[in-house]
């Protein structure tokens, strides 16, 4: 049988979207509707699949616990976003400004956070912020003759700011310095010689030509940080103190992974990411429409 | 408005490159001067020096009597324009004219009155609420004139201004970048690489060619009367025809040998030329004559309307670029003799200095 022109065009057509689509049923959608699914079950150490309707979704509105896992999320994302931001405008523009072999060091520099195992990492900075004494800063302190302050008790926002952050902000600085620097340098030397200061240039130049790189980050963050837990869990767990940083994604693992057979609680772990998934989808479509993703991938913002 | 000066300026580039070298220049007041050169001769580079964008390694640039090696671009008062154009592209048109008179912080009607203005002059009013991706690219260099006309500088900078722009625009921005120069009497330094452009628009041109001062003089001048082999090979379309030729002695006087052939020598070149054994001969297209006879042959012919333009070859193989006088045709494989207009041929020492 030969097929018509057309009809073979769509045939390639599918084809060539097999692969990808695929891999995204797979390994996003099939999990997804798993994890929906799971919701609505009992699913615990037995895994016995007991439908429970939304009983999890009750369970979870009326917990004492969901006001602190809430407020702990929004803290969190919104300060890391904002932290990883405007880390990387000031890496960016740092780098971009001073000469050019500086520059590509201070970026390579402020990759090592990011290719350090994790645990590394947070083994690193819990030393530097100890509370303790022999903590690296408060060593410092005590040798200076004051006297040792509990940074991770005290300051644990803060702290977790700067954990996540000194990764997070080496992706947006290398993001943000590669869109500065394809900005044409006519634009620079002409606003210089119409009279803008530096800080002028950066506020309303450079800053308006890489909006698109900026808005681009802001929601790949923001979406990436909503199931970020890692660094929590491995330097303050929640703590200190009542669920103080347990954020919704880290509650969700500790019901779910948190202890063997005492934890387990798959079914009512499943309700949080539901609701973690229903809040991404939901900041996609706003961010795809505040932001006009749509003609950012279109066309090329900058060459 | 201001008088431009450069007293043996040097620009070198961190890992040695150097860019511009002793180079000393005068703008007068009021005055079009175009920098001609070949890409890398450093003409922007002494563009971006007078900007201040860049700080000159050795010498000094003055504004009338005043040394402003250290002085900020923004302290200049000079209104410049690029090749790129430069519009910022999230501004509208009128927004980017105002540019840099907000960063004067004028009041805003004395902003509206002065961007209205520039507008006017440039013929862009209807414009004024665009964006600068709306614009042809003949609109967005008069905005980015408007941009530098708006400022009331006392110092016209241009980089290329005109070389995006399409054949027949080019010469429409053109005249209307001579009229308004002469308009506003403001002095006016432009970068080109193109020697038809640099032509039409200077009172003077400063002719570059790796980092140095080849020629500096009116556009007669640099035609009629190159001071070295570059500028000769430079200046001119169709490029003159440059030979190096030996001279020989023989009983009819000096002559030339050149071309697989031999030219005797009027007595005034001949004069000049005594004691030296080799010189580069250069001619003009229009000086050549060629009338039926023997030894030249045509290569090639194109005719460009007015004049005709051909390649005639030499005996020794070499193409001698003739431009016919209106009226006069040759076919292709015509075999030719040439004459020149001796009184317009100039010869040059090998090293490329002008002897006569």
């Amino acid at each position: 049988m030969k097929l018509s022109r057309e009809a073979s065009k769509k045939v390639l057509v599918l084809v060539m979207l097999l692969p990808a689509a695929a891999t995204i049923t797979l390994f996003l959608a099939f999990p997804a509707a798993l994890t929906v699914l799971i919701s609505l079950t009992e699913l615990d150490y037995r895994f016995q699949w007991i439908w429970c309707g939304v009983g999890n979704y009750a369970k979870l509105f009326n917990s004492p616990v969901l006001q602190f896992i809430v407020k702990a999320t929004a803290i969190y994302v919104a300060g890391t976003l904002a932290f990883n931001t405007l880390m990387g405008l000031v890496i960016a523009l740092v780098s971009t400004r001073v000469h050019e072999g500086l520059g590509t060091f201070i970026r390579a520099i402020w990759l090592l956070p990011r290719v350090l195992p994790s645990v590394v990492w947070a083994l690193l900075m819990m030393w530097i912020f100890s509370p303790l004494e022999h903590g690296f800063l408060n060593s410092l302190i005590v040798k200076a003759g004051g006297k040792p302050i509990p940074w991770t008790f005290l300051y644990h926002w803060p702290f977790l700011f700067i954990v996540n952050g000194f990764i997070g902000s080496s992706l947006s600085g290398i993001v943000f310095s590669s869109a500065i620097k394809s900005i044409p340098q006519d634009y620079i030397i002409a606003a210089r010689v119409d009279g803008a200061s530096s800080f002028t240039i950066v506020r309303k130049i450079i800053l308006p030509m890489i909006k698109w790189h900026i808005a681009f980050f802001v929601a790949y963050n923001t979406l990436s940080l909503i199931a970020s837990f890692e660094y929590i869990l491995l330097t303050l767990n929640g703590g200190p103190g009542f669920y103080s940083t347990e954020v919704m994604i880290l509650h969700a693992y500790h019901l779910a992974f948190g202890q063997y057979m005492v934890a387990m609680d798959f079914g009512y772990a499943a309700t949080i990411v539901t609701i973690l998934l229903v809040i991404g989808l939901v900041l996609s479509i706003a961010y795809w429409r505040v932001f006009r993703l749509r003609r950012l991938m279109i066309e090329p913002k900058l060459e | 408005m201001v008088t431009v000066k450069l007293e043996n300026v040097t620009k070198i580039f961190r890992g040695g490159v150097e860019a511009v070298r002793d180079l000393n220049l005068e703008v007068k007041d009021g005055e079009f001067l175009v920098l001609l050169g070949p890409s890398g001769c450093g003409k922007t580079t002494t563009l971006l020096m007078i900007a201040g964008v860049y700080k000159p390694t050795k010498g000094y640039i003055y504004f009338d009597d005043k040394i402003v090696n250290d002085l900020e671009p923004k302290d200049r008062n000079i209104g410049m324009v690029f090749q790129s154009y430069a519009l910022y592209p999230h501004m509208s048109v009128y927004e980017n004219i105002a540019f840099p008179l907000r960063l004067k912080k004028l009041p805003k009607e004395e902003i509206d009155k002065r961007v209205r203005e520039a507008a006017s002059m440039l013929h862009i009013e209807n414009l004024l609420d665009r964006r600068p991706s709306q614009l042809s690219g003949g609109q967005q260099q008069r905005v980015a004139l408007a941009r530098a006309v708006v400022k009331q500088p006392g110092l016209f900078l241009m980089d290329e201004p005109l070389s995006n722009l399409d054949a027949k625009i080019r010469i429409e921005v053109r005249a209307e970048l001579k009229r308004l120069q002469r308009e506003l009497g403001i002095t006016t330094i432009y970068v080109t690489h193109d020697q038809a452009e640099a032509m039409s628009l200077a009172d003077r041109i400063a002719v570059m060619n790796e980092g140095r001062l080849m020629q500096l003089g009116t556009p007669d001048e640099l035609y009629y009367k190159p001071a070295n082999t570059f500028v000769a090979g430079f200046i001119g379309a169709p490029a003159a025809n440059l030979v190096e030729a030996d001279v020989v002695e023989t009983e009819r006087g000096l002559e030339l040998s050149m071309l697989g052939t031999r030219f005797p020598l009027p007595s005034d070149l001949a004069a000049a030329v005594q004691g030296v054994s080799r010189v580069v001969f250069m001619v003009r297209s229009e000086d050549v004559k060629i009338s039926p006879g023997k030894g030249f042959f045509v290569y090639s012919a194109e005719w460009l309307g007015r004049e005709t333009f051909v390649h005639i070859q030499a005996p020794d193989g070499t193409l001698l670029r003739v431009t016919l006088p209106p009226g006069q045709h040759v076919a292709v494989g015509e075999a030719v003799s040439v004459s020149f207009d001796y009184k317009k041929v100039h010869l040059y020492r090998p090293s490329g200095e002008l002897i006569v």
